[in-house]
């Protein structure tokens, strides 16, 4: 911390109250019992129960949850094998356009995704007769196309970094190809694939506008509900389910914060024994 | 020559699965949008009509540029389109004045502060965006905590309208996209060698010089790459508008959702799209490069 | 660019056709194996033999296409051209876990995930060894290199000698028929240096292994090699035990690249079968070569002096050849010798060597001081091109 100075200091503070200041006053307001959000009245678990009993949110929590989780497998080992094509393959024809197509995702506007996702599954329907019925599957292609550029950008930089090396000693000592990305290059690059795993299902569990675009009328997404509430006004119940949504979140980065910084340190000390 | 074509066949099968993905699920459906905006819409499951007829050994192709002559008509639409690129720039600049000192504050840290630092400004947007715009409708309405507190405190009688105005889309677009702009620049001010600015400083450069000639420029790559990142999106944000901003504010995104959801008029939400898609080409083709580019230097 | 308008440039050191050679003699041949990138000609048609059991180092400068041959011997690089035959078996289209080859990496390329015991393992369980072999063959392997102690520990656990030693163990453990050692001291500070050349050295020795080296360090090569290939530009200048490349380098750029040298231009004078005498611009005196070289009298030569073969003095030696004046312009104190540089009346600076065998000698050699240098009838060598 020596070398940052007062002025850093001071906008990393105020950084950060900016971040969090919002998210603690939701969370602090959806222990009041009162039903009128701005007056605090007493100290109540009352909306966790409601939002709790409320049928279409729960089922669109699972919905949603059920998604996030296919969206995101998907997605990993689709972009898993474009990182590899990009970072292995070497030049081939089209490796531009290859690269462009699996990085737009990641700045298009989500109104332009949503419409033309829409009016790809339209016009299908009016060719070969599929996807009948618009709903949790053309959600899922949806979700999967926009997580895979960020699964692919995760991997890839891990790849990147990997010593190419190691997979040739692998080669060298007897192992094939396949062999070496099963025992050589996939548990190098698992940390990312968990990482990659985890945005994409968080970007899953969030998407409003594509949802809103493919979805038909029988699949909800909790984020749909969400926007529905809310574009109506305040709702303690939403302030219970946000809070829920992030302590779930805060708890297991800090989780994980706490083991890999467990784990650096328990390395350190190793290293320090074996100076020579 | 045998081993040779399954060499070929094995690195083809590799990239089949994720480019044939983008080609069907990325790429066609502009093209798809693309062919839309140039028909009409009409009352018929899908909502327009056809482009291309074959009927009596003829191909007749109705190309319709009622909807882009539309655009250009209203000024609805040019008021929009404009108000969203000002939008989308002062929040870029925004984002680039506060992200940029937390990024190098983050940089020129040690070890597991940097970490932890690194963590609490990602963390935010792993958690749901529609919840932390949500939270901020708490905090700007006429009865929420700022106004609450400044009349208690008597700065104001009674409350200022915040919610519902410009202002609440700015902290929207910033508090959202804040994290993307820190992060590049983080990944490419924690490469920037300190002995440079050792050797800058030993040249007599002061401090505020050497940020100017040395660290400034070397950053470009990350300047570049944030500000699209933040850019782009905010030129087509809709929740945070729709949320933030109220039925004043006009951007194209809420545009395009009103056409295509309230007017069902989805050749004209298709030559929205278009239109927006060819404003934002250069700032898309910019990311990529500096995308690209990254990529090459790393491998 | 075609190979095949390249075929005869350079200096490639071939078999000789009449001598009877032996499989080992053979072992690894290097038949006018030619890598191109696109346009750039990595390597140059070269052509090598290599024996059984010796250690061989591919020396040269980065980019002189020493590093392409070895991936090519690895079979991470396919030859262009040309044939690699291993034991009289052609193994360019082997694919790199077809071989019977292993490479210790110059970063060692230890896998991060596993322990030391389980990066030695790794090369044997490919083959399907039973576990009991594969631990037997694992603790043998950790005595030979005293890591017994560390198995259990990970890489980076390690210190880089550490390191080293697992990575050549793991390169080792399989009996390969041929051994590549890629910079093998690259990533070590100078002074564990010193102790791993001959500490490797001595293991490649005592299992017979036949090994070929690439390195940039020549003191590397002359340490741990039998025989040393000097590559540049794609193709081999000069190959050799490291004292024949040392005392009788064929080219300026051999002579010139390994160790320092002097090189005196002039032209042949007279050329008998016992002695070659020489007239130098950059000599007062004519340069006397004790031997008989094949050359013409007229003919452009260079004459290649090491520094220390070079003696120096204040009063002028009693000899009629090999002698220059000059003053000392440069001493370079090195603790166990001195290298002097004496500015000539030519203009040319000669290089000396001098050994301090004295201690606090009063009548030392300083600046500005004028001074003779001269040489042995046997102490340069004629380079004719």
């Amino acid at each position: 911390m020596a070398n940052v100075s007062k002025f850093t200091k001071i906008v990393l503070g105020f950084g950060f109250f900016f971040l969090y200041a919002p998210m603690l006053v939701l969370i602090i307001y959806s222990f009041n019992s009162s039903e009128r959000v701005n007056i605090w009245a007493d100290f109540s678990f009352k909306w966790y129960v409601e939002l709790f009993r409320d049928d279409a949110i729960m089922s669109a929590v699972w919905v949603s949850l059920k998604l996030a989780f296919f969206s995101a497998s998907a997605a990993v080992i689709l972009g898993t094998l474009a990182a590899l094509v990009l970072a292995r393959a070497g030049k081939f024809t089209g490796k531009t356009v290859f690269g462009s197509l699996v990085t737009a995702p990641l700045v298009m506007p989500e109104v332009i995704t949503g419409l033309s996702l829409l009016l790809l599954f339209v016009a299908m329907v009016n060719s070969f007769g599929w996807p009948q019925e618009r709903g949790f599957l053309t959600i899922w292609i949806a979700h999967v196309t926009f997580c895979m550029a960020y699964v692919t950008v995760v991997v890839s930089s891990r790849l990147a970094e990997m010593d190419r090396s190691l997979e040739e000693a692998a080669m060298d000592l007897g192992a094939n190809k396949i062999k070496t990305f099963i025992f050589i290059t996939l548990p190098i690059i698992l940390p990312a694939l968990v990482s990659g795993w985890l945005l994409a299902f968080t970007l899953s569990l969030d998407d409003l506008v594509i949802a809103s675009f493919v979805s038909g009328p029988s699949s909800t997404t909790l984020p749909m509900i969400v926007f529905s509430s809310v574009r109506l006004g305040l709702s303690p119940k939403i302030n219970a389910l946000a809070t829920i949504m992030i302590l779930t979140v805060l708890t297991a980065a800090f989780a994980a914060y706490y083991i890999s910084s467990r784990e650096e340190r328990t390395r350190r000390q190793g290293e320090l024994i074996n100076e020579d | 020559m045998k081993d040779f074509q399954w060499r070929r066949f094995k690195k083809w099968w590799l990239i089949f699965p994720p480019y044939a993905w983008l080609i069907l699920f990325f790429a066609v459906p502009f093209l798809i949008i693309l062919k839309i905006s140039f028909s009409e819409a009409a009352i018929a499951q899908p909502p327009y009509t056809a482009i291309f007829e074959y009927a009596n050994e003829k191909l007749v192709i109705n190309l319709n540029f009622g909807n882009y002559l539309w655009l250009f008509t209203d000024t609805l639409y040019l008021n929009a389109y404009l108000s969203s690129l000002k939008i989308a720039a002062i929040s870029t600049t925004l984002c680039l004045a506060i992200g940029y000192p937390i990024a190098y504050g983050i940089a020129r840290m040690q070890g597991s502060i940097q970490n932890l630092c690194l963590m609490l400004i990602i963390l935010p947007s792993w958690t749901s965006f529609l919840i932390r715009i949500y939270a901020w409708m708490g905090i700007l309405r006429n009865n929420g905590i700022i106004n609450n507190v400044l009349i208690s405190l008597g700065f104001v009688d009674e409350p200022i309208r915040l919610l519902n105005t410009e202002f609440a889309v700015y902290i929207g677009i910033v508090y959202t996209y804040l994290p993307f702009m820190v992060l590049p620049l983080y990944a490419n001010l924690v490469k920037l060698d300190s002995r440079l600015l050792e050797a800058s400083a030993d040249l007599g450069a002061g401090p505020i010089r050497s940020f100017f000639s040395i660290t400034l420029p070397l950053s470009r790559g990350g300047i570049i790459a944030g500000s699209m990142l933040v850019f782009i999106p905010a030129v087509g944000e809709f929740v945070i508008p729709e949320l933030l901003g109220g039925a004043e504010i006009l951007m194209i995104g809420k545009v395009l959702w009103g056409e295509f959801f309230g007017n069902r008029d989805w050749p004209v939400a298709s030559a929205v799209a278009t239109i927006m898609l060819l404003l934002l080409l250069i700032p898309i083709a910019l990311f990529h490069r500096y995308q690209f580019r990254e990529l090459e230097e790393k491998s | 660019m075609n190979t095949a308008e390249n075929h005869n440039v350079g200096k490639t050191v071939s078999a000789n056709p009449d001598q009877i050679l032996n499989a080992d003699e053979e072992y690894l041949t290097i038949r006018k194996v030619s890598k191109q990138f696109g346009d750039f000609t990595a390597v140059n048609s070269v052509d090598l033999t290599i024996k059984k059991g010796e250690i061989f180092a591919l020396l040269g400068a980065s980019g002189c296409g020493k590093s392409t041959l070895l991936r090519m011997l690895a079979g991470f690089e396919t030859p262009t051209s040309g044939d690699i035959i291993l034991q009289g078996e052609r193994i360019n289209d082997h694919e790199p876990f077809e071989r019977p080859i292993n490479m210790m990496f110059q970063s060692y390329a230890l896998f991060p995930h596993m322990t030391v015991e389980q990066n030695l393992a790794f090369g044997l369980k490919q083959d399907k060894l039973d576990k009991s072999q594969i631990a037997e063959k694992v603790t043998n392997m950790l005595n030979l290199v005293q890591m017994q102690h560390l198995r259990k520990r990970r890489p980076h656990q390690l210190s880089g000698g550490q390191q080293q030693r697992v990575a050549l163990a793991r390169s080792l453990i399989k009996s390969p028929k041929l051994l590549l050692l890629d910079e093998p001291m690259g990533a070590l500070d100078k002074k564990l240096r010193a102790r791993m050349q001959l500490e490797i050295a001595n293991i490649i020795d005592s299992l017979g292994v036949t090994c070929v080296m690439v390195t940039h360090d020549q003191e590397e090569a002359m340490t741990m090699a039998d025989r040393i290939a000097i590559m540049d530009a794609g193709e081999i200048c000069q190959v050799g035990t490291p004292s024949e490349i040392y005392e009788q380098p064929n080219s300026q750029f051999t002579a010139e690249f390994i160790g320092s040298v002097n090189i005196l231009k002039g032209a042949v004078k007279d050329d008998e079968p016992s002695y070659v005498t020489i007239t130098s611009d950059d000599c007062e005196t004519e340069i006397y070569i004790g031997h008989g070289i094949t050359c013409f009298v007229g003919q452009e030569v260079a004459v290649a002096l090491r520094p220390e073969k070079i003696s120096i003095s204040k009063t002028k030696p009693d000899q009629q050849y090999n002698c220059i004046s000059g003053v000392v312009k440069d001493i370079a104190y090195f603790g166990s010798h001195s290298v002097y540089h004496v500015r000539t009346p030519s203009g040319k600076t000669i290089s000396v060597t001098e050994m301090n065998d004295i201690r606090w000698a009063g009548d030392r050699l300083t600046w500005d001081d004028p001074v003779w240098v001269y040489w042995d009838d046997n102490a340069s060598v004629v380079l004719t091109e």
